[in-house]
């Protein structure tokens, strides 16, 4: 359990203070996969730093599973660092040593007997598939393969906690799925609470159970990811979960058309044509404006925008006829027309 | 002021210096080259990793008035010209040597010079590392010497050995002027010889050999440094 209150952090910088976190409060519950997702410059990195105290909060404080790692020894956090490690957007493998030694690292400084040590990370490079590569310089390895090797080495120590930051950010997206694939297994298998910042909203989508979403140093909404992704409130969350733009852009239609913007779980909904039902039963024809469906945590989502040509009623109407069936929401939406 | 050097007198004559003269010079300027390289390491090594550790935004921040001390002292051991640099440490070649002529006497100027440019060799290589590989390093739980000792050193290991190469054709260099005050080796005989005596065939046939060494050094050098380097595929596709 990672319990965050209050953590605000102020850099002074030439041009004076910036105030890079501010009040943030968040809790992680063990074994989760939470997303902390964000623009750059959104504070992201800075949260995540502050999670192992390579930053030091400006006030506030951190705690894993009851320590409070902002009142702990420089030494006694190195040992708490143990429990709590960290992937790169850069992968930061040792260049100079082979993906073997680069996974030992953490062990030979924590003083394991070599032969143990070696053991272990042969293990480990079995877990992250590649098992060949112990003799390898990272040099010679792909980008996805490095971060792999990243990953064995971040789980040498047993952690209770894996910090990704931005870890897939540098990937294709073929390799980043396959990396998110492993740290999902890493989670299932091992338990270990894995915290993931990313820009990306298909990261979240696809790995995280919950979601905050940062803006501007605070966390302007946070939940599961089902829930964010179905009614974003924030203007950041929106733009996320929304990237090719649904409301705030330009949508072709008339100024007097409502607009009412559909969100169901595809599980339920498909196979229903209720569009076509609407206009039979109800005699209200819709118009798709703009539509799309994602996979979340294992489920299909859709969102659908329709524009509807008539009064309240009709509105009103339309929206009960929807969401009367299980799994689908509906609601009126302002969006600007073309 | 040349046209007597290559006349058969003057040949033979430079013969009879190479044959008896030359091997001695050599073996001298070689062991002090490679004796005064490796105490300036020596000194060096330690003095550019806690400028660059203890600076204010180091891994061990160490008290500002010390690193100012410490880079004062090498600035002002670099600025001071050599030949005056090796006559200012006569006392100090004394207490340590017993004498301040001769071969082995040469070597402690020629370490005080070097060792504040070694330092400074070193620091510029530190600071080429990588910073996420040491945000890594803290992030994993090591201790400020272990970073020094697994990370920084390590992870500069080939750009450390260009940059010894560097020194130790530096200091060949500052051997040979070292003939100045006793000091053994090439340099002397080119000076003793060549510029007091005017046997201009001899202080080219010496600065020859110095050319050559240099060369042997620097290539060696290069060589070992690329085949150390980790980061160039092709070199290690090779070996596996």
């Amino acid at each position: 359990m990672i319990e965050i209150k209050n953590l605000s952090k102020i850099f002074n910088t030439a041009d004076g203070e910036l105030q890079a976190l501010k009040d943030v409060s968040l809790s992680i519950p063990d074994g989760d996969i939470f997303g902390i997702i964000g623009m750059s410059g959104a504070g992201k990195s800075t949260l995540v730093r502050c999670m192992n105290m390579l930053e030091r909060p400006t006030s506030g404080t951190v705690e894993v599973d009851g320590v409070n790692l902002g009142a702990l020894s420089q030494k006694e956090l190195r040992e708490q660092r143990h429990d709590i490690t960290m992937i790169f957007q850069a992968f930061n493998l040792l260049m100079q040593r082979n993906c073997l030694k680069n996974i030992m690292f953490p062990l030979e400084l924590s003083g394991m007997p070599r032969a143990q040590a070696k053991q272990k990370a042969m293990e480990l490079l079995e877990i992250v598939g590649l098992p060949d590569k112990a003799k390898a310089y990272p040099a010679q390895l792909s980008g996805g393969q490095q971060q792999r090797i990243a990953i064995a080495r971040a789980l040498t120590t047993n952690p209770k906690v894996l910090l990704c930051d931005e870890a897939t950010s540098a990937l294709d997206p073929n390799t980043t799925n396959s990396i998110l694939e492993l740290i999902r297994d890493i989670n299932k298998r091992l338990g270990i609470t894995v915290v993931v910042i990313t820009h990306q909203m298909s990261v979240v989508e696809s790995i995280c159970k919950h979601v905050a979403i940062l803006d501007g140093g605070e966390v302007v909404e946070q939940g599961s990811v089902e829930e964010v992704f179905a009614h974003p409130k924030s203007q950041a969350a929106k733009n996320l979960v929304f990237p090719e733009g649904e409301e705030g852009t330009f949508v072709v239609g008339n100024q007097d058309e409502h607009f009412i913007r559909v969100v169901y779980n595809g599980a339920y909904a498909a196979g229903k044509p209720m569009i076509a039902r609407l206009a039979l039963e109800k005699g209200i024809e819709a118009n798709i404006s703009y539509a799309s469906t994602k996979g979340i945590s294992g489920k299909a989502f859709g969102t659908i925008l329709l524009s509807i040509s008539g009064d309240e009623n009709a509105v009103k109407e339309t929206i009960d006829y929807l969401t009367q069936e299980p799994g689908i929401e509906a609601e009126e939406v302002e969006v600007n027309v073309q | 002021m040349f046209s007597n050097a290559f006349t058969a007198e003057a040949l033979t004559e430079a013969w009879e210096i190479i044959r008896t003269q030359f091997p001695l010079a050599l073996w001298e300027t070689f062991y002090v080259t490679i004796l005064a390289t490796a105490f300036a390491i020596i000194i060096g090594l330690p003095l550019g990793v806690l400028l660059v550790v203890g600076d204010k935004g180091g891994i061990k921040p160490m008290p500002k008035p010390l690193m100012a001390v410490i880079n004062f002292i090498i600035n002002v051991l670099r600025s001071v010209p050599f030949l005056i640099l090796m006559i200012l440490v006569f006392p100090l070649t004394r207490l340590i040597i017993g004498t301040t002529v001769g071969t082995v006497a040469s070597i402690v100027p020629l370490v005080i010079a070097a060792f504040p440019f070694v330092a400074r060799l070193v620091e510029s290589c530190l600071r080429e590392v990588n910073p996420n590989l040491i945000e890594m390093a803290q992030s994993t739980g090591a201790t400020p010497f272990q970073i020094i000792c697994k990370v920084l050193i390590p992870e500069s290991v080939p750009s450390l050995i260009n940059n010894f190469t560097v020194a130790i054709t530096t200091i060949l260099g500052y051997s040979a002027m070292s003939g100045i005050i006793g000091g053994g080796g090439l340099g002397k005989i080119a000076i003793n010889y060549g510029y007091y005596r005017y046997k201009y065939l001899v202080m080219f046939l010496a600065v020859i050999l110095l050319i050559i060494l240099v060369q042997v050094f620097q290539t060696l050098g290069t060589k070992f440094a690329i085949k150390t380097d980790k980061r160039l595929k092709n070199q290690t596709a090779k070996k596996n």
